[in-house]
């Protein structure tokens, strides 16, 4: 079996590898390129540890080939934060205790990063509705939805500012 | 409370999120050594079969596969029945189980593994190996498998019970009894009885992630696993048993752990791993597939439980009777035992007899969940408590009230209450807003369910190392499922006077530390919080002799507080903590503190929880419109995290009644081995789930605190299931209790 | 001498009785002093010279922890329960 080259932008930064053509792009991301973040819960789509975004799209990269993201842009969560801080949903991910074992986080995290770039300022019910697509298993949701409310009202100030 | 703490009760960061939240944090998954192989399991499609012959050498031939494994490569387990993890395991029983010798007992059993260069080599491979079953009918149905004709699972295998053990082999593996009292008598002073049958599906723990596991048999004879687990010291004794091979000279060093509840108290295929790799001569890692997890790991008991409960027209309880039926899967050791001890434990009833069948069906063997037998055995009592409190027409609350478990009041079991909170949580919930508030509108009821947990203590061991800036590093032996490095830190800051980001807590490995039971059973806070209270008055001990040896005043002359040493009144000296420790290498050399207990007298912990919930009278889905779960949990150290652990334990709980169930055909195959059809809860099928702390000093911890991790699931389902008989006018005797099954009920269907 | 609660299967044994008493300093001399007294019952609750593993033993209300190497006071009350577990 032969190995594809990929050419995309990972968090920024020009990347290519080669992989399999039956390779997803989680596979790739972990096994290839060494991010580690996005994680396999299910491998068929139906829980949403592997969420990144794919050209500013959230989708489950269990259900993305290695091969199809050539010429495109992912961002992981590796890609959320630089050595000058953590993002603010982040920050609220911790103040809040939104987290306990932490496999589901990452997702988690990249799911609500992506309704907040489309709608900075969600209610419980959107929060909840764009959430539902990843499982947690260890915080009953209370607090992770606590702290994408609260990172939203940090993200308006910090903008009106 | 009077004590006022500096550290405990307060609400920091956990020490592991700002790993976690940016992805950094190791799973098993993540850790990957030089020249690592990947290994997959070759598993049984049969739910029950005899093997017949197995020939792997097309998989050894293939390109790029390095090792392949059977039954033949374990050193045959020697068949003796020994506590390990939790509960007790036959070890033989545990060998089959990891790789199938003879017979094949569930769809997925384990038959043979490979190690290959690359993964898809690994299951290339796994189509090659030749195995030639000869299929035997299989029983999956708890009391079809005690039918007088059932296929058995181990034709050698008796009933055991303290009756003796039974002339024929059976699938009842065990039957326990327990008598208070005279049960008939009881049953003849009652004005009102209630009598019905429960029946629950399996459900599992539903971890996000996976088991896994990377061994290395090095050159040197050192086996080194990293793997995801409750217990490290648990996996190393398995493996050394299965391996007969020397304790020390395996290493198990425990990663992070994403999501376990009981379900990786177990080790399924460390030693394979191993073995693979010792063939190989290189590191192996292999990963579960969800499916693998949902019908190769161990669930929990699906039950069939007969309760009936007696009172007078006064509420006052006077028998109450269960038997209770569990599934042990494959291999004996369901927690019938625990059911029975948990089920009517809120309540103080004078006569009881209570019978606990512990059933083989052609399932995987179950693994603890969370409060392991408590669940269907709560929902059951509590659906018929609800009933009969109706009956009598006492609202809920004051009913259980009037009949409330207090310090000293026995159970059907035999047992005896501690120091517990049962009436302060019915009290609390009577106080509530959510109680007193009325719920309004058609389609909707309000319930309530009282839930038990015993919880644990057991063996633990750390060390506190004393550094020259006077910051510390605490070592534990305890592996953190639910934020215990924080929460054990706390305690470590609080005893020696430090701030808590002083204090560094490390999980250690099977080589570092002394060995430590599985963080299960709620006991890790508890039980290793008192060993580091005992390491960190070790160190102050071993600092006040230096601080006396400095100032040239006797050791008793030297006292602590608060981060402080100090001597003498008129003419008082001081030095803090770190101004100490910057001298110890000068005054004698480092100081470490141990410390070692096998913990006693843990608090038990009541939960009552309130549901209102909303059922659609054409669909049958239920709509939870509010949900509080109050429970004792004696001090919280960190009271965010007991929050999320009652949030988590009650929305487990909630999928339990309402969407889990695995569902098999007549043939013992899975039909829902995927997380579409295995439903669990989303953000979006939940309200905010409200955590009450009803904080009372516990007396047998130095700090006050009680178990709290498994207490939460238990109520659940009895609280909805009450709930939605209110909403719809039908008693619930099934979990899960979905759309369909409701409008069943209803007699809509 | 220890009042040892007898569980209800195994009443048959001890011509019915609820509770009987025994001499023995630990859990396991107590079973021996029983054994004596009424054959046969040391194999009920006894597997392999430990505690069958399906039964915990609570001694004064609590667990014991060493099997039949538990002490007992002079007056220890034993219990015998079905064992436990937890998640």
């Amino acid at each position: 079996m032969e190995k594809h080259k990929v050419r995309a932008t990972i968090n920024g930064r020009q990347t290519e590898f080669l992989c399999y053509p039956h390779q997803s792009l989680l596979e790739c991301l972990r096994d290839i390129l060494g991010l580690t973040g996005a994680k396999e819960g299910c491998n068929d789509g139906n829980c949403g540890a592997c969420s990144v975004l794919l050209d500013g799209r959230l989708v489950n990269s269990c259900l993305v080939l290695g091969v199809e993201v050539d010429g495109h842009s992912v961002t992981t969560i590796e890609g959320l934060a630089d050595w000058r801080g953590l993002h603010p949903l982040q920050e609220a991910f911790i103040r809040e205790d939104a987290l306990q074992c932490g496999y589901c986080t990452p997702g988690m995290l990249m799911a609500a990063k992506a309704l907040l770039d489309r709608t900075p300022n969600p209610n419980e019910q959107e929060i909840r509705t764009w959430l539902a697509g990843n499982l947690c298993r260890c915080t009953g949701y209370d607090k992770i939805v606590r702290a994408v409310h609260a990172a939203a009202a940090q993200m308006q100030e910090e903008n009106n500012l | 409370m009077s004590e006022q703490y500096t550290v405990i009760g307060t609400r920091p960061p956990r020490v592991d999120a700002p790993a976690k939240v940016t992805g950094q944090a190791v799973f098993a998954t993540d850790v990957v050594l030089p020249g690592m192989l990947h290994g997959k399991i070759l598993r049984s499609p049969h739910a029950h079969a005899r093997i017949r012959r197995l020939d792997t050498r097309r998989a050894e031939a293939l390109p790029g596969v390095r090792a392949v494994v059977t039954a033949q490569d374990l050193p045959a387990a020697r068949d003796i029945t020994r506590r390990l993890g939790e509960g007790a395991i036959n070890f033989k029983f545990m060998c089959d189980n990891t790789l199938a010798s003879d017979k094949v007992l569930y769809v997925g059993h384990a038959v043979a593994a490979v190690a290959a260069d690359e993964p898809h080599i690994a299951e290339q491979a796994l189509d090659l190996i030749e195995v030639e079953y000869e299929p035997l009918p299989a029983v999956v149905d708890i009391l079809q498998a005690i039918a007088a004709e059932a296929p058995l699972l181990h034709p050698t295998l008796h009933t055991r019970s303290l009756a003796g053990v039974s002339e024929r082999p059976s699938n009842l593996a065990a039957h326990y009894q327990a008598i208070k009292g005279n049960p008939a008598q009881g049953f003849a002073q009652a004005d009102v009885i209630v009598e019905r049958e429960f029946r629950t599906q399996t459900v599992h723990q539903g971890y996000l992630e996976p088991h896994a596991s990377v061994a290395f048999w090095g050159p040197d004879g050192i086996i080194t696993i990293y793997t995801c687990t409750q217990g490290a010291f648990a996996v190393r004794d398995a493996v050394a048993e299965l391996l007969q091979y020397p304790q020390a000279k395996i290493v198990v060093i425990p990663t992070e752990v994403g999501g376990a509840f009981g379900g990786k108290n177990t080790s399924y295929f460390d030693v394979v791993a191993a073995l693979l790799s010792r063939q190989a001569g290189r590191p192996v890692r292999i990963v579960m597939s969800r499916a693998e997890v949902l019908q190769a790991t161990g669930p929990s008991s699906g039950t069939v439980i007969r309760v009936k409960v007696g009172a007078t027209c006064d509420g006052r309880l006077t028998a109450a009777q269960a038997e209770l039926y569990y599934e042990a899967g494959a291999y004996p050791g369901s927690p019938v035992g625990s059911g029975m001890h948990v089920m009517f434990a809120p309540y103080d009833i004078p006569n009881g007899q209570l019978d606990g069948y512990d059933v083989l069906v052609n399932k995987p063997r179950i693994s603890s969940y969370r409060a392991p037998g408590a669940t269907p055995a709560c929902f059951a009592a509590e659906a018929v408590m609800d009933e009969l409190a109706e009956k009598l027409g006492l609202d809920p609350l004051e009913f259980r009230l009037r009949n409330c478990a207090r310090e000293g009041t026995r159970n059907i079991d035999g047992s005896t209450h501690g120091h517990i909170g049962a009436r302060q949580v019915i009290e609390a919930a009577q106080k509530h807003p959510h109680y007193t508030t009325p719920l309004e509108g058609a389609n909707r009821g309000r319930g309530v369910a009282i839930g038990y947990w015993g919880n644990w203590g057991s063996i633990s061991s750390c060390t506190i190392g004393v550094n020259a800036d006077g910051t510390v590093n605490l070592l534990l032996g305890s592996v953190d499922v639910s934020g215990t490095r924080t929460s054990l830190a706390m305690q470590a800051a609080e005893v020696l006077g430090l701030p808590l980001d002083k204090v560094h807590p490390t999980v250690g490995n099977t080589a570092q530390v002394g060995y430590t039971e599985v963080s299960a059973g709620s006991r890790t806070t508890f039980a290793t919080g008192q060993a580091v209270i005992r390491a960190a008055q070790a160190v102050i001990e071993q600092m006040r002799a230096r601080a006396a040896d400095l100032w040239n005043v006797p050791v008793e002359e030297v006292d602590f507080e608060r981060g402080v040493f100090y001597t003498g009144h008129d003419d008082r000296q001081t030095m803090s903590f770190a101004d100490l420790a910057a001298q110890l290498n000068q005054t004698g050399g480092p100081i470490t503190g141990v410390g070692n207990l096998d913990a006693q007298n843990w608090g038990a912990g009541f939960g009552l929880h309130i549901a209102d919930v909303e059922v659609d009278p054409e669909t049958g889905q239920v709509n939870i419109l509010r949900y509080t779960a109050i429970q004792d949990v004696g001090r919280a150290i960190h009271p965010t995290e007991v929050e999320g652990q009652i949030q988590g334990g009650a929305v487990q709980g909630i999928g339990w009644a309402l969407w889990e169930g695995y569902r098999y055909d007549a043939n013992g195959q899975m039909l829902n081995p995927t997380l579409l059809d295995y439903k669990m809860p989303t953000a979006l099928d939940l309200p905010p789930i409200e955590a009450v702390l009803v904080q009372e000093t516990y007396p047998h911890h130095p700090f006050g605190l009680r178990g709290v991790g498994e207490t939460p699931i238990v109520p659940p389902p009895g609280a909805l299931a009450n709930a939605i008989y209110r909403a719809t006018g039908a008693r619930m005797s099934e979990l899960p209790m979905t759309p369909e099954y409701i409008l069943r009920q209803m007699k809509v269907l | 001498m220890a009042r040892v609660q007898i569980p209800s299967l195994l009443r048959p044994l001890v011509n019915g009785q609820e509770m009987v008493t025994a001499e023995g300093r630990t859990l396991g001399e107590v079973i021996a002093a029983l054994e004596v007294a009424y054959p046969g019952i040391a194999a009920r609750l006894c597997e392999g010279g430990e505690l069958s593993p399906q039964l915990t033993a609570w001694i004064d209300g609590r667990p014991a922890r060493r099997g039949l190497r538990e002490p007992l006071g002079a007056e220890s009350q034993v219990q015998f329960l079905p064992a436990m577990g937890g998640g």
